[in-house]
């Protein structure tokens, strides 16, 4: 009877992911802390980058925008194997970063998901802000404002969407496999993160740690998105 | 110390106005000076946002030319300041929208907030300060775009239909405030398509119809008898 073999074995092993989970295994808490360390840092990167960028693409109007724009929306479809692999191309020992010495450590894996999900805030800011920006322009100009002022007023202005761009950045970031496993290298204790660990776990057959980090993540992604829910809804309430 | 020049009068000289291959502007030339409250009055699509627009800065002539009394460095005070039909409130508490346009005006931080204190004690305002902007009803938002308007202290104020949105109620507190700031001896230039505000506002009206000016009259002649057929059918409530 495989089938049910099968149903006991997931049974088994999510019983004993929740032990791990609600013992605070170690193992487990080490990974899900490097997986927050390293794409909260990657985030924070991205959004310094990122917002002021869609920024001033949503405002100032220069020659070639239209093609800034069409580049940095196709961005958003980046596969993070291929930007795992141009950072490790960068960072290798012969790449121009080499010299360095990052790759394979948590700094390497903090670049890769920094660019990975800088495309993803850029292009949603300039969207967000330049549907602010019809709204506001004239008054803004009136009142005498410079490209610089605009910008940064309207980023101020737009902050409670944007702290949804940031936590979606935040999402894709650490739930992405391929550009943490080709830079990090998947060391145990040094560059295991939750996905990279779910990969090799699984590939091993010890389930109970791969589920515990599952369901970890999955928790982590649907909460992310409630707090974005939630904050937005509050703002609008309060601030309209 | 010398008072600056004035700005006024404002001159325009032969504008048109151009857009989609539409003529919306068609050789208008005015000379507005200080004093007098200038109604330019009109149909719809008679050009009359797009005129005020024009002479704001907010849209530059096709053809024809713009000048003030003075120059006006690019940067810094404008002097100058304009409320529109639909108010846009920044997201942030109705003291600090009036202190955001002292502040792109160049005033110290300690300064604009008590003068942006003072600017909504004049518009009857004080009571909500505080308050989130983007949540006041349309006549307080609009009564605070006057007030950022007013704490500028400028020399002319652009109006484009500024009550068209509100109920009576509100319509006669913001021709009460318009009416405080004209006599306080700011410039008025108000655009509207509504007779009885111009009736009530008007020193002398400008008549705009099909983007070229009909008349130029002193208010009460002009109520009494238009001398263009135009404008008396549209005193008359004729649909033009």
């Amino acid at each position: 009877m495989p089938f049910r073999r099968a149903v006991e074995t997931i049974a088994l092993a999510l019983g004993r992911a929740a032990e791990l989970i609600v013992g605070f295994d170690p193992r487990l808490v080490h990974i899900v802390g490097l997986s927050f360390r390293v794409s909260l840092s990657a985030v924070v990167v991205a959004s310094l980058v990122g917002l002021p960028l869609g920024a001033a693409i949503a405002v100032v109007r220069f020659p070639g925008r239209q093609t800034v724009i069409v580049v940095l929306n196709a961005l958003l479809g980046l596969p993070s194997v291929v930007v795992g692999l141009l950072v490790y191309l960068l960072l290798s020992r012969a790449g121009p970063l080499g010299p360095m010495g990052i790759l394979f450590t948590p700094a390497a894996m903090i670049v890769a998901q920094a660019i990975l999900v800088t495309p993803i805030i850029a292009a949603f800011a300039r969207q967000a802000i330049e549907d602010a920006w019809r709204e506001y322009e004239e008054q803004l100009r009136s009142l005498g404002a410079g490209p610089v002022q605009a910008a940064s007023t309207l980023l101020w202005d737009c902050r409670f969407s944007l702290l949804t761009t940031v936590l979606g950045g935040f999402g894709r970031a650490v739930a992405e496999v391929g550009a943490v496993m080709i830079v990090g290298g998947n060391i145990d204790g040094v560059t295991r993160v939750m996905t990279t660990a779910i990969l090799l776990e699984t590939s091993k057959g010890d389930l109970p740690l791969a589920l515990g980090l599952g369901i970890v993540l999955i928790s982590l992604v649907l909460a992310l998105n409630a707090a974005a829910h939630l904050i937005k809804d509050a703002a609008q309430r309060r601030y309209g | 110390m010398n008072a600056p020049a004035s700005l006024l009068p404002l001159r325009i000289e032969d504008v048109c106005f151009e857009a989609g291959g539409h003529r919306i502007i068609e050789g208008v030339s005015l000379e507005m000076g200080a004093g007098a409250r200038t109604v330019i009055l009109g149909p719809n699509g008679a050009g009359k946002s797009v005129l005020l627009r024009i002479c704001h800065g907010l849209l530059a002539p096709t053809s024809g030319r713009v000048t003030w009394n003075v120059s006006q460095p690019a940067g810094g005070r404008r002097r100058q300041a304009m409320v529109f039909q639909r108010p846009v409130m920044l997201r942030r508490s109705a003291l600090a929208n009036v202190a955001y346009g002292l502040k792109l005006a160049g005033m110290e931080r300690h300064e604009r907030q008590a003068r942006a204190q003072r600017a909504l004690d004049d518009l009857g305002l004080a009571h909500l300060a505080g308050r989130s902007a983007r949540v006041l009803s349309g006549g307080e938002q609009q009564r605070l775009a006057l007030a950022r308007a007013w704490a500028l202290e400028p020399e002319v104020l652009f109006l484009d239909e500024p009550t068209a949105n509100l109920d009576p109620g509100a319509t006669g507190e913001v021709e009460a405030a318009i009416a405080n700031i004209g006599a306080t001896g700011t410039k008025i230039i108000m655009v509207t398509h509504d007779l009885g505000a111009a009736k009530r506002l008007a020193d002398e009206i400008v008549f705009l119809h099909n983007g070229r000016v009909l008349e130029r009259t002193d208010a009460r002649r002009f109520f009494n008898g238009p001398a263009s057929r135009e404008a008396a059918a549209f005193v008359q409530g004729e649909l033009l």
